[in-house]
């Protein structure tokens, strides 16, 4: 933006703010220096684009149609326009100073940044440091998959997206028509939730498989979130993993496999240089997948199926 | 910070200095992110503008003799624009994150803040906010021990299981400070094995003591930068290159990759760096028909012969 745009659009904003009653176009011409050089054409082209700019970076322009005015008449209501008295108290300006450095990438870290900024000029001491929290407290979370952009505009302006996605262990990318209700983090990685169209359901959509872009489809403002949507319960519990239904009993060579120790819900001395473990588990395939790693240390005696998940998954390997 | 921020910094700009009148050209500056230089011709572009007639009493007055900053005659602009959307859910996001870990102690103020920054933003905003959300993992039973050691400056014992090895080592640890990535804990400090300022993960510390010796870290250490992620190989460690069928895809997305290849029909060739070869035969091991090493081929030998050696065990006894 040029020197002179700046100029114009904040003499433009100061203009629109300080009238009571609306102003049509041709009066705005008069006052804001800059569009009096303009011929007719040149002036309407410029005072459209103006306002869309202010616009965009949410300055609402009230649009006034009066039945015996020719021209429509416009104005910022200062109410609309400013950010409400806000004080905020030590503590609270310290987790705010906390919160706004969380975010990691360009789009959610500026937002943060420019929300502070506010806060800021509206008088509001934000304690940059963290102060009460000493600086002894790191918070990250990182947006890294390339959809989380598209997908936030999406869930905020409430529109369909498509996307190609590669479901887990497919060998194919199939494209997915979605309207999303939600983006959740959950161990670090982030999932969209919302009705498949091609399904007809609710899905849930992990961002690192979606493979290219997403694309907005139809009008914002038209994806509803059905009431009582629990987004994160759809993603899973975080307690999934604890509730294991199954035990199974494994031989580990003294001195070795900590791991498995670690998570083993019990630990017997055995003889001959082996211990006996028991360990929860629901899934065979996946206990064979944490077992094998400890290779010859560790053997699956009990329940059987485990035990020929571990010796086919070792097959596999030498397949 | 680009040209086209220029009218939402001005905007910010004015009401900053309304209410911080007499503040100087270099801590404004810092605060928003410019050069002086840059500062100063924001402030004679905010000179050049006021209300309609822009005669000299219509104009803003700003002056910054001695570097102490001065406005006058910019009400119409003295408050900041409201916070749009995307700005307040930002910040709303990160908030009920927080409040989500009781550890973090700050309840109290997080539940009050987050009422007047909804209150200061639109319904929108707040509702966007309800619909992006970042989870917390449960609270790992060594934080309460690493908050106070931290708090009161003094060393920590652990026990600490570092899964690429399958060891548990003793060591001792000057916190320096807790950091969150993505929901997990880990604390970074100085540690007496390996003299060096390393990161762990809470949920890996198997016990955890605090020691009545105060933490004294050497003056040079830093916080480990988390920033570029925490599985962080050096460039030294060996390359590796796997292949894997769509069952085995999820290597690619939990470990970062230097290459990633697509073959066809889901099959990725992919080339990674560890600085552990246990780690790599216990990923290879845990594949099982789902991927292979393609190189280096000592690698691919010792996942054999480990694989041979396991499957013996098993049918010796069946």
């Amino acid at each position: 933006m040029s020197r002179r745009k700046t100029e114009r659009l904040l003499n433009l904003v100061i203009c629109l703010l300080a009238t009571r009653r609306p102003l049509s176009a041709e009066h705005i011409r008069q006052a804001v220096p800059g569009y009096d050089s303009a011929n007719d054409e040149a002036f309407q082209r410029m005072f459209e684009r103006d306002k869309n700019e202010l616009r965009e970076i949410g300055i609402p322009i009230e649009v006034h149609k009066d039945p015996w005015e020719e021209d429509p008449g416009y104005r910022i209501v200062r109410q609309a326009y400013e950010l409400p008295e806000i004080t905020l108290e030590p503590d609270e300006a310290a987790v705010v100073g906390l919160a706004a450095r969380v975010w990691q990438r360009a789009s959610l870290a500026e937002a943060a940044g420019g929300a502070l900024l506010k806060l800021r000029a509206g008088g509001v001491e934000t304690d940059e440091a963290g102060g009460v929290l000493d600086g002894a407290l790191e918070l990250r979370v990182d947006t890294r998959d390339p959809a989380f952009p598209a997908l936030w505009e999406a869930v905020r302006d409430r529109r369909a997206v498509r996307f190609p996605y590669r479901a887990a262990a497919s060998e194919s990318v199939l494209t997915r028509t979605v309207e999303p209700w939600g983006v959740v983090s959950r161990r670090g990685r982030w999932y969209v939730v919302g009705h498949d169209r091609d399904r007809a359901a609710a899905r849930v959509f992990r961002l690192s498989r979606i493979s290219g872009p997403v694309t907005p489809v139809g009008r914002p403002g038209t994806v509803v979130v059905p009431e009582g949507a629990d987004i994160r319960s759809m993603v899973g519990s975080r307690d999934d993993l604890a509730v294991q239904e199954r035990v199974a009993l494994v031989r580990v060579r003294e001195g070795t496999c900590q791991g498995l120790r670690q998570g083993a819900r019990a630990v017997r001395p055995g003889s001959g240089g082996w211990d006996e473990l028991e360990i929860d588990f629901t899934d065979p395939v996946w206990l064979a997948g944490w077992i094998v790693g400890f290779a010859a240390d560790a053997e699956v005696i009990d329940p059987p199926d485990a035990r020929d998940a571990v010796i086919c998954r070792l097959k596999g390997t030498l397949a | 910070m680009s040209t086209a921020d220029r009218l939402p910094r001005l905007l910010a700009l004015v009401p900053y200095l309304m209410s911080h009148p007499g503040a100087q050209v270099p801590e404004v500056a810092k605060v928003f992110g410019l050069s002086e230089k840059q500062l100063i011709d924001d402030l004679q572009l905010v000179w050049m503008c006021g209300l309609p007639g822009h005669t000299p009493g219509d104009l803003i007055d700003v002056s910054w003799d001695g570097g102490e900053i001065l406005i006058d005659n910019a009400d119409t602009i003295a408050r900041p624009l409201r916070l749009g959307v995307d700005e307040a859910s930002a910040l709303l996001v990160a908030l009920r994150m927080l409040a989500e870990m009781p550890e973090f102690g700050q309840r109290d103020a997080l539940a009050r803040v987050i009422a007047k920054v909804e209150r200061a933003c639109g319904e929108g905003a707040a509702a966007v906010s309800n619909q992006v959300a970042v989870e917390v993992d449960a609270t790992p039973d060594a934080l309460p021990v690493v908050n106070e050691a931290l708090r009161r400056g003094r060393r920590l014992s652990l026990r600490y299981y570092v899964p690429g090895r399958d060891e548990v080592t003793p060591r001792e640890v000057d916190p320096m400070r807790l950091v969150m990535v993505d929901g997990r804990s880990y604390l970074s400090g100085w540690c007496y094995r390996a003299e060096a300022v390393r990161l762990f993960r809470l949920d890996r510390m198997l016990t955890v003591e605090m020691l009545g010796v105060p933490a004294d870290p050497p003056a040079g250490a830093v916080p480990d930068e988390v920033t570029p992620g925490v599985f962080r190989p050096s460039p030294t460690d060996e390359l590796v290159e796997l292949e894997l069928t769509p069952a085995g895809r999820w290597v690619a997305e939990y470990y970062p990759c230097e290459r990633v290849e697509e073959l066809g029909e889901g099959r990725l060739r992919v080339a990674l760096r560890a600085r552990d070869q246990g780690w790599l035969v216990r990923l290879a091991l845990r594949l099982g028909g789902t991927g292979r090493v393609l190189s280096p081929a000592s690698l691919a030998e010792t996942v054999r012969e480990t694989a041979l050696a396991a499957l013996r065990r098993y049918e010796s006894v069946s």
